[in-house]
């Protein structure tokens, strides 16, 4: 039935593959890293954890300078359209190594994970393997590689999730990152055989293609759209997937909680618009008569539901890392109003504003690291009196807690900005409905995260242990430094949205 | 009568459709932890069903490949989820899920 290819074919195949690694270098020399690290920790023996640590971190930056080279290159699929180089890809890259970068830097803050007995080995190189992963999810062109590369970001994840292993509340959110990640997984892949099975092909443009000169069966659309949908939308913890997310937080390490709610958050993203803009811009206008579901509506409704379940739900929460999970929740609600308008102005906010999470909530983690090598304790009433002990810690969270309600003159205002901007500059009555929703929520947020500060500065204190509460030079600098960026880019943002704006192109989309 | 003899496009889809609900169901009814990763092995295998079907009669090799790729996916999956199963009985003395939840709303 199939026949086998002859020599010249096999040539012409391995001179394919040759010329597409040209375009996948930071990915290999990520790669590399990974196993270099695992070395690394071999021929350390387990003991100076900061070398592996600041190994990681040079590594990492040294993949910065291999993807500043890949701007040279033209915009091009690679490895038989599994593969893609762009604009949006690049910019995607850029993002994930600082992600990394910060990830491993609040690591090394943390006292807890790094008391560990059974070293750290194992935790950098797994963290630069999502890093990996994560670039793959966002430049994918092809069904089969969205899968492999989610499932390498996911199967990392569980790993790092449950790293402090002799700990209940680690364990647990391991296993429950597990269960709800593979179901989703599964669902993903079904959904995807659907789509593979309307249009029999595999790369995300035949399948816009195929989808546009043959049409489709509506209902099996919409079957394999919910499905693909599910599997995305647990990456992202947008509301009916959102279940892991508040347990997984809070149980997990807090670098890799901060690594999390950023990282494979905005690689779900990512993923979501490539597929969503190249794969099944057809779709979605032309299933209404099928009980009015299409790509859509879905995600206007998930964007609201999001938006209200997670600001409201957080206001009763005790725990800090558990409430920015909730926190996390409604911004994936806000991200996914600037995709719905399916334009360029809409693009770019998002990424923009992916831009502003990434600094205000990896900074507000890393106090919170900081606040727990102190106090050991995550709970709101703990916090009570601490502004006085640890002033530039209580300032800091403070700004991050601004930027994240969204208020000037921080980085989160000019994200909230731009998003709205772009649902409101679409017109049309449910995008006005949904920029109210999202503003009157954003009111709604700003009585939780003004909680904390509220507590650090303006309540005493119930023990007054006679602590040491000084923090080392380095982590002021780091706090300092998130601080200063988080403002200065809310005062002078042009030229990260003026990157954006370029980035907003991506292989094989028309974006109007 | 044809319908019973000739086995079609829609005996195969059938089969994965209702392996794919047992799947489900198994995931979302069942409390043991190992009882859940069968049914997500459920999923996947009718995904890979889905896949060689599709593959035989569009007549491309692409389903095959990844249907390869999925199989070796659930393995490696298979592989870190019991790695967390271990280790939660060996914390918690039990691989219930619905007793394992310490932390609150």
């Amino acid at each position: 039935m199939f026949e086998m290819p002859s020599g010249a074919e096999i040539q012409s195949i391995i001179s394919t593959l040759k010329s597409g690694a040209g375009y996948f270098i930071p990915e290999l020399y990520l790669s590399a890293l990974f196993m270099v690290l695992i070395i690394l920790d071999l021929v350390l023996g387990g003991r100076r954890k900061t070398i592996l640590a600041s190994a990681t971190i040079i590594g990492l930056l040294g993949s910065v300078f291999f993807i500043f080279q890949q701007h040279a290159l033209p915009d091009t699929e690679i490895f038989f359209g599994m593969y893609s180089l762009d604009r949006f890809g690049i910019f995607f890259k850029y993002f994930f190594v600082l992600t990394g970068i910060l990830a491993v830097v609040t690591t090394m803050a943390d006292e807890h994970l790094n008391a560990q007995e059974s070293g750290m080995g194992e935790y950098y190189s797994l963290l630069v393997a999502m890093v990996v992963g994560m670039m793959m999810m966002a430049s994918s062109t092809d069904l089969l590689m969205m899968f492999l590369a989610m499932e390498l970001v996911s199967l990392s994840a569980y790993v790092l999730t449950g790293y402090l292993k002799r700990e209940l509340r680690s364990s647990e959110a391991a296993l429950k990152y597990l269960v709800y990640g593979a179901v989703s997984s599964g669902m993903l892949i079904y959904g995807f055989s659907l789509i593979y099975g309307i249009t029999a092909q595999t790369n995300i443009s035949k399948i816009s293609m195929e989808l546009a000169q043959h049409g489709y069966d509506p209902l099996v659309m919409i079957l394999a759209t919910l499905l693909v949908m599910a599997g995305l939308g647990y990456k992202m913890g947008a509301v009916p997937f959102h279940f892991w997310s508040p347990d997984v937080y809070e149980g997990a390490p807090t670098p890799i909680t901060a690594y999390l709610s950023v990282g494979s958050k905005a690689a779900g993203f990512a993923m979501l618009m490539r597929f969503f803009f190249v794969a099944v811009p057809h779709a979605v206008e032309g299933v209404e008569d099928m009980l009015g579901i299409d790509w859509i509506t879905m995600m206007m409704f998930i964007a609201a539901a999001s938006m209200i379940y997670g600001n409201v739900v957080a206001i009763w929460q005790k725990n800090v890392k558990r409430m920015l999970a909730y926190s996390s929740i409604a911004h994936a609600g806000y991200l996914l109003l600037g995709i719905i308008t399916m334009d360029q102005i809409g693009t770019q906010a998002v990424l923009v504003y992916l831009t502003g999470y990434l600094l205000m909530n990896i900074g507000a983690f890393y106090v919170v690291v900081l606040i727990a090598n102190k106090i050991g304790s995550e709970n709101l009433d703990d916090y009570k009196g601490l502004g006085k002990k640890m002033p530039l810690a209580g300032a800091a969270l403070t700004v991050f807690l601004i930027a994240l309600v969204g208020l000037p003159p921080t980085f989160g205002f000019v994200g909230k900005l731009m998003i709205f901007t772009a649902l409101l500059g679409h017109g049309g009555d449910l995008y006005m409905w949904l920029a109210l929703v999202g503003i009157l929520t954003s009111v709604i947020s700003l009585y939780y995260y003004m909680y904390i500060p509220l507590n650090m500065f303006l309540r005493d204190s119930e023990l007054n242990a006679e602590k040491d509460f000084k923090t080392g030079m380095m982590q002021n600098v780091i706090m300092t430094v998130l601080m200063l960026l988080t403002i200065y880019f809310g005062l002078f943002f042009q030229p990260i949205a003026e990157y954006a704006k370029y980035s907003a192109s991506m292989f094989g989309a028309v974006l109007n | 009568m044809e319908m019973f003899t000739a086995i079609g496009l829609n005996h195969f889809l059938t089969i994965s459709a209702i392996l794919f609900s047992l799947g489900m169901y198994a995931v979302m009814t069942r409390k043991n932890a190992i009882v859940i990763l069968m049914g997500v092995e459920l999923i996947m295998n009718a995904a890979n069903i889905n896949f060689l079907t599709f593959s035989k009669y569009n007549g491309g090799m692409e389903g095959v490949m990844i249907s390869l790729f999925v199989i070796v996916l659930a393995a490696a999956e298979a592989a870190v989820a019991l790695a967390i199963v271990i280790n939660i009985f060996k914390t918690f003395k039990t691989v219930d899920v619905s007793s394992v939840d310490t932390m609150k709303e």
